[in-house]
């Protein structure tokens, strides 16, 4: 029988607040173990919980990102359970209201390559609530150490339907919900540093059914590449068995990179039973509608929707799109330049390859490419440097190395090549005058030019460059080459 | 409604981890059904009309908007309350394979 995968995904993402989602204490990733903590963090008796609104907000804004509708009441729960990743053996979080209700991701899959766009589709959600994350363990040989730095940190757990149907649809809708986070700012999503994480919900059911078989949760999963392979084991393991006319049992599983397979968590936790009840320290949460409304206005254009509009309106072929689109900054940048010169395609070039390689060579060795806020050039440099040579004063070879200098030095187009003496040469005299040179030089070329060899052009073009230091109007010189060569 | 209220004394002190002589838990056991008796009162009222509320209190949205940090512990506020620690982090017996 032929089996296929349902998977649903629970992805925790922490929100970018200063302070943490009940009280004060402010996070940062990587400080010494146990400095940000405070009496509401370590549940010390008598402390009580307040409510931190900018995450709440944010939150807010993720569910308007993520096309949820917002609750006009949500409230708050205790989650109880022994471990000592929490210091209260509870967590408060959102089990009956949650702030963010349904909601869908556009995902694109993989093209048949790179260069070409692949297949979109909705992916559903279920709801987006907010929580606090417990703390931080490090199971040593025989022994785990708590670190509770990261307790209490505004925590936003998004859910989705059980309606991804392989590793690569997980894998992309994790591209696509990163780069809807971190276009609006909600978030960096850093995987490395626990900013996302995401637990698998996998089962398998025969092909051409619409039951669900019995789901597995996989935890642990810290990266892209670890979500990819722990699904694709888990497709494997559960096919074995139902190929062996076994079942599968539910249970959580835990991803061991290192080893590249999972393992059951030996839980004797029976049915969890987290006995949620509502929290009396916290009181709800009223939504108002015209802040909903306010709170969307103040969100960026989605990703893919800007892709379409890029493609439609300024006709860029999807390799452009593809590099600019999923970075806010990028599309910021070449939306800028666009308005001081009129020219998207020559434009979105120059950030898409020549300004991406040189910030990714400028970089230190071994470290990521500069981001575009650490860029020396401003959209004005690329837009002028468009303009002039869509004016023929430089000719496009001319440009590559004025953009180079650009970058190296941060100087307008204009200035440098004034400077260095860059400027085209359209004086026909002299360009005739190089081609007859040329001309009398290489007969061989220019026989097979007469034979209908077009490209043997390029051999009489050659000299005449090099003549001029590459200043020669390539627009002038093809057409006088022509002219002398049919003269003659 | 009709049913009597039942509390599974065993169940529930697993699930908070406290051990009970057998005399505890007749003690206990009776006491909590009493408790969940109370509720069975609650039950009885007519509500009907009534809007359900999250809190005893009708107030909402106490929240705090400056999103400024505060003062924050030591380590030691910590680790001088739990049993073993190293290195400014709380030790707990391994709680995983």
């Amino acid at each position: 029988m032929d089996y296929e995968p349902v998977i649903g995904l629970e992805i925790h993402v922490q929100i970018k607040t200063r302070t943490k989602m009940f009280t004060a204490a402010p996070y940062a990733y990587g400080a010494a173990p146990n400095t940000l903590t405070d009496a509401v963090v370590l549940g010390l008796p008598g402390t009580l919980p307040v409510l931190n609104h900018t995450a709440i907000e944010k939150c807010a804004q993720l569910g308007l990102m993520l096309q949820c509708e917002i609750a006009e009441v949500c409230k708050w729960d205790r989650k109880n359970y022994f471990y000592p990743d929490s210091p209260k053996n509870y967590q408060l979080t959102q089990n009956e209201q949650p702030l963010c209700i349904g909601g869908k991701v556009e995902i694109e899959l993989p093209g048949p390559s790179r260069n070409v766009e692949g297949e979109h589709r909705w992916v559903t959600l279920n709801r987006i609530h907010l929580e606090e994350d417990p703390g931080k363990l490090t199971h040593e040989s025989f022994e785990t150490v708590i670190d509770f730095n990261r307790a209490g940190v505004p925590l936003a757990e998004i859910v989705t339907e059980p309606d991804l149907y392989s590793s690569t649809e997980a894998v992309s809708f994790l591209n696509a919900l990163r780069q809807l986070i971190v276009y609006a700012g909600i978030s960096d999503c850093d995987m490395e540093k626990g900013q996302m994480r995401c637990d698998a919900n996998v089962s398998l059911r025969p092909k051409g059914t619409d039951t669900l078989g019995t789901r597995t949760e996989m935890k642990n999963l810290n990266s892209i590449s670890n979500v990819r392979a722990a699904i694709e084991y888990e497709i494997r393991r559960q096919t074995e068995i139902l190929e062996d006319g076994g079942s599968i049992l539910q249970e959580t599983r835990r991803w061991d990179a290192a080893k590249s397979e999972s393992f059951s968590l030996r839980s004797k936790e029976e049915a969890h039973d987290y006995r949620y009840f509502p929290d009396p320290d916290l009181m709800p949460v009223l939504f108002p509608r015209e802040r909903v409304t306010e709170l969307g206005a103040e969100l960026p254009e989605r990703p893919l929707d800007r892709q379409r509009r890029y493609q439609k309106d300024f006709e860029l072929p999807y390799t452009l799109t593809s590099v600019l689109c999923p970075e806010r900054e990028l599309c910021e940048f070449f939306e800028a330049a666009l308005l001081e010169h009129s020219a998207p395609k020559a434009i979105a070039n120059y950030i898409a390859n020549d300004l991406l390689r040189e910030l990714a060579e400028a970089s230190e060795h071994g470290q990521s490419a500069l981001s575009i806020s650490q860029c020396p050039l401003t959209p004005a440099h690329i837009a002028s440097l468009v303009r002039v040579i869509d004016e023929g004063v430089i000719s496009k070879q001319i440009g590559k190395e004025v953009f180079s200098e650009m970058f190296r030095t941060g100087n307008m187009p204009e200035v440098i090549i004034e400077e260095k003496g860059l400027k085209q040469s359209n004086d026909s005299g002299e360009i005739e005058a190089l081609c007859q040179a040329a001309i009398a030089g290489n007969a061989k070329a220019v026989a097979q030019y007469k034979e209908g060899n077009a490209k043997a052009l390029n051999a009489l073009k050659g000299p005449v460059m090099k003549a001029t230091k590459g200043k020669a109007n390539p627009a002038m010189l093809d057409q006088v080459l022509r002219k002398l060569i049919d003269e003659g | 409604m009709t049913e009597k209220p039942h509390i599974d004394i065993d169940y529930v002190a697993n699930l908070a981890r406290i051990d009970l002589s057998g005399e505890e838990k007749a003690k206990l056991g009776t006491q909590l059904n009493d408790i969940l008796g109370y509720f069975e009162k609650l039950n009885a009222v007519d509500v009907e009309g009534v809007e359900p509320m999250a809190h005893a209190h009708q107030i909402d949205n106490v929240w705090r908007t400056d999103d400024e940090p505060g003062p924050t512990y030591g380590p030691e506020v910590l680790t001088e309350m739990s049993p073993e620690s190293r290195d400014n982090q709380v030790v707990v017996p391994k709680v995983v394979e």
